[in-house]
């Protein structure tokens, strides 16, 4: 594992439909605000544990840990542009992706 | 789980012009869509790993992407129905969310589809004769074209069966299904290449001998990506009937001496690069001479049954010039521009080829909703023999259409948002979907097409610049060809941050040439004013109907990169 710099969220695509699905407190959740942040190289590890158990429950494919800062309502937000984009849709149809059912319209 | 209906198989004013699959045919892509399904409900059940089922979905076109799966449709050489169009719309509204993508190889790629669904949807492309195998994986992948193939006024022949020969060779051909790498062949027929075969695994093109024999000069060697080549010439003539046996030498070599320690090493164009042609061409004519060309012996048979599907529409006896175009020219400007950009010269009097681009300023390059797909699939069942063509540079062409339907085809065309008259100019724009899009991509590369357009919005003035070919990528894998744009545009990742990278001098024809860096690399809001400088120092400089690649190598790129020096010490902030 890297060393651990920032709070993180585990975020994955849904194996049935493909969706970006984000682990929450209650399993796995499609909006990102309920993604359950890890503030500790201890609970990032717990995290990615879950994550590797629900792959090979083929929930869930492509799993991996991003690095987030927490804004002021305590929300996760992605500190790279990837997973920015990951969290709402494409940014040039705003008609598509999470956004189009009311994520945050901010990057 | 079928969607035939009426309508979809409605095919009015619509002769065989393009082949028809065989009971073989049908046969075997319907096989191919009870396999998959049978693969998903084993991985939904947990019977295969994810490592077990990816290689599946690979080979039928099923990736997975930055918001969900990706479906990538085959149209080989670029060639549709406008039965196949309209039920590319009818899958885009049922399963996915409206629209498709139409790709710089000939096909469409659907953003949103379920992995449960996939089976139907391929199930539903079958009825129509349509498949998405091999449009990935390491194995020859759809084998694209010229756009204006059989119509063009510059050809020598068609190269659509001689592709479609191609598709038939190279689908599940079990000695080429495991390549060291992916493998894409290209076509061309005409005297301009307009299918970018020098940037191409292999690239063909149809030449006469002395004797008047057709048959095809073979290059190999091209391609894009991390690094780009532009193909060497291999033999200049290969008879047709030796050309199955001739390309199986050349896989062969590939397949024997193609690296595969190295993924970014392993297409042809580094072996070539690092054996050199003159080993190759021995290695390949070595292997051709010594393999047993039993199995090609009803080659030259077998051919002549694919060449039949392609019998030319029944075209009436028209004189060249049609007065109802001219007069609607001359009343209609706007009509008339249409006319100046988007249609080309066809081989039989009193018809034209009209490009339908699918870049509208401030438009996503490539993408057309259903009800775009619908309105040319009726426009080509009335105006063109109910056929469609996809071009590489992302617009739809009817290849058939009377000079005396062009207002009305317009008209048409204009009240769905297709009439935008810029086919080949500065706004026509090739793109990559990018990181809106793309799991592998570095940056976006849509918002920069259309920031783009949007500077270059005066449509005058881009009549004005001429021919101008900008091509896109988003990440190294170039698939928006910026390598081999006059301007090219390459989206990294630099220090956390999105970063364009400006080539100049990029060529797909048979001049070929790779573009030459420009400089350091310019944020997002950076890139149109750059180009907007390089083009207007173009204007300034250049002869009478001198292209931008011609003035550019008349000039050289130092002066060119001096342009970008001298405004940023204007202070322009580049």
């Amino acid at each position: 594992m890297t060393k651990f710099k920032h709070p993180q969220i585990l975020l994955a695509s849904n194996l049935k439909d493909g969706e970006v699905v984000f682990l929450g407190h209650n399993g796995w959740e499609r909006d990102f605000r309920h993604a359950r942040i890890a503030k500790s190289q201890e609970e990032a590890q717990i995290l990615e544990t879950i994550g590797k158990t629900d792959y090979s429950a083929n929930i869930i494919v492509d799993v991996y840990l991003t690095d987030v800062e927490i804004t002021d309502d305590g929300a996760p937000r992605p500190l790279h542009y990837r997973e920015k984009m990951r969290i709402k849709g494409p940014s040039v149809r705003h008609d598509l992706g999470k956004q189009a059912r009311g994520a945050p319209d901010e990057h | 789980m079928s969607i035939n209906n009426s309508n979809t198989l409605s095919r009015i004013n619509s002769p065989k012009t393009t082949y028809q699959y065989d009971q073989f045919d049908k046969n075997f892509i319907r096989e191919r869509v009870a396999e998959f399904r049978e693969q998903v409900r084993r991985r939904l059940d947990g019977s295969l790993t994810e490592e077990e089922f990816r290689p599946f979905r690979l080979m039928n076109g099923l990736y997975l992407q930055l918001h969900a799966y990706m479906l990538r449709v085959a149209i080989p050489y670029g060639t549709l129905t406008s039965q196949q169009m309209r039920r590319l719309a009818e899958i885009a509204d049922r399963w996915d969310k409206g629209y498709g993508h139409f790709t710089t190889r000939q096909n469409l790629q659907y953003n949103w589809p379920k992995l449960i669904d996939t089976p139907d949807i391929l199930e539903a492309l079958a009825e129509v004769d349509m498949h998405a195998i091999q449009t990935s994986g390491n194995c020859i992948r759809n084998v694209t074209a010229d756009h204006f193939a059989g119509v063009a006024a510059d050809e020598i022949e068609d190269p659509r069966p001689t592709a479609e020969f191609l598709r038939q060779w190279s689908s599940a051909h079990p000695e080429f299904s495991f390549l060291p790498r992916k493998f894409k062949i290209a076509i061309t027929g005409a005297t301009h290449d307009r299918a970018a075969t020098l940037a191409h695994d292999i690239g063909l093109r149809l030449v006469q001998n002395a004797s008047g024999d057709i048959g095809y000069c073979v290059i190999i060697g091209g391609g894009l990506g991390r690094s780009p080549f532009i193909g060497k010439i291999i033999r200049e003539y290969v008879p047709r009937a030796a050309l199955l046996a001739y390309l199986e030498a050349i896989m062969r070599v590939y397949n024997r001496y193609g690296r595969r320690d190295n993924k970014y090493k392993a297409r042809i164009k580094i072996l070539v690069h690092e054996k050199g042609i003159e080993t190759i061409r021995a290695a390949v004519e070595k292997e051709f001479a010594a393999m047993d060309h039993t199995a090609f012996q009803q080659d030259t048979q077998e051919f002549e049954r694919v060449a039949a599907s392609f019998a030319p529409p029944p075209y009436e006896t028209l004189p060249s010039e049609s007065s109802k175009l001219t007069k609607a020219r001359l009343e209609t400007p706007a009509f008339d521009h249409f006319v100046s950009v988007n249609v080309s010269k066809h081989k039989i009097a009193g018809y034209a080829i009209v490009t339908v681009s699918l870049k509208p300023i401030n438009g996503i390059p490539g993408d057309a909703t259903s009800h775009q797909m619908c309105v040319l699939a009726d426009a080509c069942d009335r105006f063109g023999f109910g056929e469609l063509r996809v071009s590489h540079e992302q617009n739809i062409i009817l290849p058939h259409v009377k000079k005396d339907d062009l207002y009305t085809l317009w008209q048409t065309l204009d009240a769905a948002d297709l009439a935008t008259a810029n086919a080949g100019l500065v706004s026509d724009i090739i793109s990559c979907p990018g990181l809106d899009y793309c799991s592998l991509a570095t940056a976006r590369s849509i918002p920069i097409a259309q920031a783009i357009s949007l500077r270059f919005s005066d449509m005058a003035r881009q009549r004005r610049i001429g021919k101008l070919g900008i091509k896109i990528s988003g990440c190294i894998n170039a698939c928006g060809h910026h390598h081999i744009g006059a301007i090219g545009v390459l989206g990294l990742e630099k220090k956390g941050q999105e970063s364009y990278q400006i080539t100049l001098g990029g060529d797909p024809g048979f001049s070929a040439s790779i573009g030459e860096i420009l400089g350091p690399g310019v944020s997002a809001d950076q890139v149109p004013e750059v180009i907007e400088h390089l083009v207007d120092f173009y204007l300034a400089e250049r002869q009478e109907n001198e292209a931008f690649i011609d003035t550019w190598r008349r000039l050289g790129h130092a002066r060119f990169k001096d342009v970008l020096r001298r405004e940023g010490e204007d202070g322009a902030d580049i």
